[in-house]
């Protein structure tokens, strides 16, 4: 199995007929992911990608029976669109938009605890279950069905630990990206849950960077429930604090969140945490005896 | 981003947020006619510049007459202050504000931020004001009280009360408190702000509060939404080569190094600056090119690496993904080219299309030194350096 999405999992688009939108679509279409239509207020009724669109996201669900959602709808509304997409019973958000203003996350999360869907981003590249299904703007030619469950704050750093299992013939179970932002979805804990639950994945790959507490708290999580074997990565030992390196959430203010503490709370937790990224694979490929 | 105290001030005193009189100055004569328009016989001066910590290191001053009020003023003007948090080169001081004295007996902290572990925004109090609360909040912990605010039901007056008697002020201070504290979280919330810092807010000699100083942060992705927030930025008080960056829509942060860095991704620039490190070398800057590595966003990158006289070597360290490596390779090729890059360069090229892109980089004549891995790419710069 994977976890969160599978080859069946009917997935619709919102901001559908944007630039980027219209791209990653057909990306998505092209890798096999059951794309069933999109949603652009105000053109409902148009076909775009040889798919439906439609003017909301209710509409969409009625009548494409979607459960899953990708975003590309530009930050001020962004969050508008993930509620819409919650209301309407959208069982898994994915928001791939990145600069929406915390203040906005803040009252989504807020808003999504009364509600049954689980929300990955924003600022994500996404997630991707290897040869089923593919929610997102990663490269899909690099992964390849496997054994190994990737999470990761980074984008680019995903993409090396994917390229490396493949290279290792590892393969992954599912990648999920969850994003660069301060306030965001699912976190390392969620994601990691599920990880240890699914028997596909054999292994753990988890990428985390400066800033808040997450990684901390994914490390304790580890040591009391998950009996697979973890390799991590901490991006950001060396950056200067006060700085706000790339991601809004890669900050360490206040003398918190620095990548020390982190990767000592992850040793100690038994992780087996690499001192560069180019070593994830190997290391993983050690673990696991192959 | 961070605006000016005296700025602050202004948005407080709209929202009823009591403040001392003052005035801004740009120069030593607007400096006298501040003093000479609040009166009084005693006016405290203060540097304008976007760094805590001004106090001790000489950009506060009391003044008791219009000659130090000038001689004051002059100085500072012509200062570029140094403090604990600036670094030894310090920001430039253009403005300064000029205040009545008050006198007071006690100094509280008050602030209110984003926490990103509750996802919520929290309220910050101690009867500890004045002082660096960073270092409060490592020492006596328990000096600091927590305030987390339900983001769907907002701040209630009943936790203001809460925290005022907790703080030991009597009714009427409390009362003035709730109001302070509403009103820094209608602040908050209008213009999508990131912080408030009141440090210290006073207890005056006759028995009222007020910010005695100012501090606001805004949420760089929501200031489309705040033109006048936007507006009120000082590229002066900011790393000129990061303005810069900023307005060609690269992230950029300026480091003290020798190796140029160009990278895309947030995440994978980090992981270059740590393992270049790791190596024995020195990053000069963090630079995320973004996912759509054009070559005109390749040039425009290296432009801003080589306007660094600091830097000896630029490793550029691409995952291609969408985007192809042949084409990367191409913009790398022609941005070179262009710019006429003195310095070795050393690029990793990994994903869609790799070999064709590392052949034409090869096959470029220019002097590209290649590598299949960060390690080995950090390791060559380092090298390029030595040699």
């Amino acid at each position: 199995m994977s976890i969160l999405i599978h080859q069946h999992t009917r997935v619709i688009c919102q901001g559908f007929t944007g630039k980027q939108a219209t791209f990653h679509s057909s990306q998505c279409l092209e890798y096999g992911t059951q794309l069933v239509g999109g949603v652009t207020p105000g053109r409902g009724g148009q076909v775009h990608l040889g798919l439906p669109v439609f003017d909301t996201v209710a509409q969409a669900v009625r009548e494409t029976r979607a459960t899953a959602s990708m975003i590309y709808v530009p930050p001020p509304h962004a969050a508008d669109a993930i509620l819409e997409a919650a209301a309407a019973g959208i069982e898994l958000i994915v928001c791939i938009t990145e600069g929406i203003p915390v203040l906005h996350m803040m009252r989504v999360k807020a808003a999504l605890r009364d509600s049954q869907a689980l929300l990955i981003g924003p600022n994500c590249p996404g997630i991707i279950t290897p040869g089923a299904c593919k929610i997102g703007i990663m490269p899909g030619f690099i992964h390849q069905a496997g054994a190994i469950g990737i999470v990761s704050r980074s984008g680019t750093l995903t993409y090396e630990a994917v390229h490396q299992t493949t290279r290792a013939g590892l393969g992954q179970s599912t990648c999920v990206g969850i994003g660069g932002d301060p306030i965001k979805g699912l976190d390392f804990m969620d994601v990691l849950e599920r990880f240890q639950q699914d028997e596909q994945t054999k292994g753990i790959i988890m990428v985390g960077e400066i800033g808040g507490h997450a990684e901390e708290e994914a490390a304790e999580y580890i040591k009391a429930h998950v009996s697979k074997p973890v390799v991590g990565y901490i991006a950001g030992l060396t950056a200067p604090p006060g700085k706000r390196m790339g991601h809004a959430g890669a900050i360490i203010s206040g003398g918190k969140g620095t990548g020390a503490s982190k990767v000592q709370a992850m040793r100690a937790a038994g992780i087996d945490v690499v001192d560069s990224p180019s070593q994830m694979g190997q290391r993983m490929s050690a673990l696991l005896g192959r | 981003m961070h605006i000016h105290e005296y700025q602050a001030k202004h948005l407080f005193a709209r929202y009823g947020i009591p403040v001392p009189r003052g005035i801004p100055a740009h120069s030593v004569d607007e400096a006298e006619a501040a003093a000479r328009m609040l009166g009084g016989e005693q006016w405290i001066i203060k540097a304008q510049a976007h760094t805590g910590g001004r106090g001790k290191a000489g950009g506060v001053r009391r003044v008791a007459c219009l000659a130090d009020v000038r001689h004051s003023a002059e100085t500072l003007l012509a200062s570029r202050l140094v403090t604990r948090q600036t670094g030894e080169n310090g920001l430039p001081v253009d403005s300064l504000l000029i205040e009545t004295l008050t006198p007071y007996t006690a100094e509280l902290y008050l602030s209110a931020l984003v926490d990103r572990g509750r996802a919520c925004i929290v309220f910050m109090a101690s009867t500890a004001g004045g002082m660096d609360i960073e270092e409060v909040a490592a020492r006596h912990p328990e000096h600091i009280l927590t305030l987390p605010i339900h983001p769907l039901q907002g701040l209630q007056p009943h936790q203001c009360r809460e925290l005022g008697f907790s703080l030991g002020l009597a009714a009427p201070l409390v009362t003035e408190l709730t109001g302070i504290m509403q009103q820094m979280y209608r602040l908050m919330l209008e213009l999508d702000l990131g912080q408030i810092e009141i440090n210290p807010l006073v207890q005056t000699a006759d028995n009222h509060l007020v910010a005695l100083d100012a501090k606001i942060e805004g949420d760089d992705n929501a200031l489309y939404a705040h033109p006048e927030l936007a507006a009120l930025r000082d590229p002066r008080q900011e790393d000129e080569r990061e303005a810069r960056a900023r307005e060609h829509g690269l992230s950029y942060v300026s480091l003290e190094g020798e190796i140029g860095c160009m990278v895309n991704g947030a995440g994978l620039a980090m992981a270059t600056l740590d393992v270049i490190q790791l190596h024995g070398g020195s990053p000069a800057n963090f630079l995320d090119v973004g996912g759509g590595a054009t070559a005109a966003r390749v040039a425009e990158a290296f432009k801003l690496i080589l306007s660094d006289a600091q830097v000896k070597a630029v490793l550029v360290n691409i995952f291609g993904g969408i985007v192809r490596c042949d084409l990367i390779a191409e913009g790398i090729i022609e941005a070179v080219r262009e710019v006429g890059v003195t310095v070795p360069v050393v690029v990793r090229l990994e994903g869609t299309h790799a070999p064709t892109g590392r052949q034409l980089l090869d096959a470029s004549g220019l002097s590209l030194i290649t590598a299949e891995d960060l390690d080995e790419a950090a390791l060559k710069a380092v090298e390029a350096i030595k040699a």
